[in-house]
């Protein structure tokens, strides 16, 4: 779980930072997305290199949700009676209580988001646009329930970072007494960019910043 | 003196379940003229003595000292291990924290682990197992040694008996939404891998006491801090970091 969930984590952070290239207009937003395809080169040959991050990630999805279905089954089997009173969570932290349902909603998120600015399949500008297109006209202010089911799949993505960070430290044993306090801080700063880098693009895109 | 404190009236939902073939079920239960200086067990107590008054069966639960350090009693209160109440067992919680004409749901820790036996008495035979599982520490017999022959850091000291203040009353268990002993045997595991004393078996010991957990039927940590919040003990989570480097080390 921790260490699916940090590589994750560092391909979030590379994927935030190429996406904010729409601010610097179509071409070095193109550019970008033909490198990620000729990184490596001559090395490596054409999309090998992002072949390579696209097998790796994909294994670590299935892991990731592997590990959560384990022990969510574990979970169920520990407790067969269920508790006749609602049970208040004692401990703070809301975000904890999403990481199931969440990840679910984020999974489907991601289907969704390659099928419309990877593969275009529900995207107007579809398969032979360029990305950026593809972005400009997916987020098209017609389509504000894209960015709106967006907009919650990320604040969800948020949500699932805001615990997942620093549970990672805790699960391979890196967190200690006194660096609870910062690893929940710096889990929440990281989270909190990381959902405004995201989003600021499809909602510049909606309001016509990008255009 | 001062005029008695009117006396509490009290709706409870207790389950009841006669042994551990019973289904079980809630009953409820009318308790009038509750003292707001009685614990949560005393005013069981009033309600048993009525019970057997009536020739009904009283409601079974565990407990032993009453002064907190024991871990026999434990019931979930309205949704919580040991009541709303920080850091306090159920024989410490008293009933001036609750509302007149309250209605409190009383349940017995649920886990699969910790099979009901009566009504709110549950078998934690599953936590002597871990204990068990943790084996022996090597320490020369004989005549007590001096006391500074062995030097152990002021830090050290303090975090491992904050570690066994553990009661094992089951408590962590009971709110972890996992069903997890995770709290119970990382504190088990600190008190140890803190003191010198506990360093040649150390890896092994929390190896082993991890797979037993595991064993018995418990779920997995998920880091949601709901064990800690409920401790009357107040044992950190910073344990279940150590248990789990520990348990990393000893799997290399």
């Amino acid at each position: 779980m921790a260490v699916t969930g940090a590589v994750l984590v560092l391909f979030l952070v590379g994927h935030m930072v190429g996406n904010l290239k729409a601010f610097l207009g179509a071409d070095s937003f193109n550019e970008y997305a033909s490198f990620l395809r000729t990184m490596g080169e001559p090395l490596l040959t054409y999309r090998v290199a992002l072949t390579l991050v696209e097998v790796v990630l994909g294994v670590c999805i299935v892991l990731h949700m592997w590990s959560a279905i384990s022990l969510a089954r574990r979970a169920g089997k520990a407790r067969p009676v269920k508790y006749a009173a609602r049970r208040k969570s004692q401990a703070n932290g809301y975000a904890v209580h999403t990481m199931r349902y969440g990840g679910v909603i984020i999974l489907l998120f991601v289907i969704y988001h390659l099928l419309d600015l990877t593969f275009g399949t529900v995207n107007p500008a579809g398969w032979d646009g360029t990305p950026y297109e593809r972005l400009v006209e997916g987020f098209a202010p017609g389509r504000w329930w894209v960015t709106l089911f967006y907009v919650v799949a990320v604040v969800m993505v948020g949500l699932h970072l805001r615990h997942g960070l620093w549970s990672a430290f805790q699960t391979l044993g890196l967190a200690s007494g006194r660096s609870y306090r910062p690893l929940k801080l710096t889990a929440a700063a990281i989270s909190a960019v990381l959902v405004l880098g995201f989003l600021v693009v499809p909602v510049a895109v909606m309001i016509g910043v990008i255009k | 003196m001062s005029e008695r404190a009117k006396g509490m009236n009290l709706t409870l939902k207790v389950w009841r379940q006669n042994g551990p073939e019973d289904k079980g079920r809630m009953v409820t239960y009318r308790v009038e003229d509750v003292s707001p200086d009685m614990s949560f067990l005393e005013m069981l107590d009033v309600l048993n003595e009525r019970l057997i008054l009536e020739g009904d069966d009283p409601i079974a639960f565990d407990h032993d000292c009453r002064e907190g350090i024991c871990g026999m009693c434990g019931m979930v209160i309205n949704g919580v291990a040991h009541g709303e109440q920080v850091a306090t067992t159920t024989c410490q919680l008293h009933m001036r924290h609750f509302e007149d004409n309250a209605v409190i749901t009383i349940e017995p820790w649920r886990a699969a682990p910790f099979p009901v036996v009566k009504d709110l008495v549950v078998d934690r035979s599953a936590f002597d197992r871990i204990i068990q599982a943790g084996g022996f520490i090597s320490v020369p017999a004989g005549s007590a040694p001096d006391a500074h022959s062995v030097p152990v850091k002021k830090v050290d000291a303090d975090a491992a008996f904050d570690a066994a203040t553990c009661i094992g009353c089951g408590a962590c268990v009971a709110a972890c939404p996992n069903g997890s002993a995770s709290l119970f045997t990382a504190a088990k595991i600190t008190h140890l891998s803190l003191l010198p004393q506990g360093q040649p078996e150390r890896a092994s010991r929390a190896k082993a006491m991890v797979e037993q957990m595991d064993a018995e039927g418990f779920g997995g940590c998920t880091n949601t801090g709901e064990c800690t919040a409920v401790c009357p003990k107040g044992i950190p989570l910073d344990t279940i970091a150590r248990m789990n480097r520990d348990y990393l080390k000893a799997s290399k």
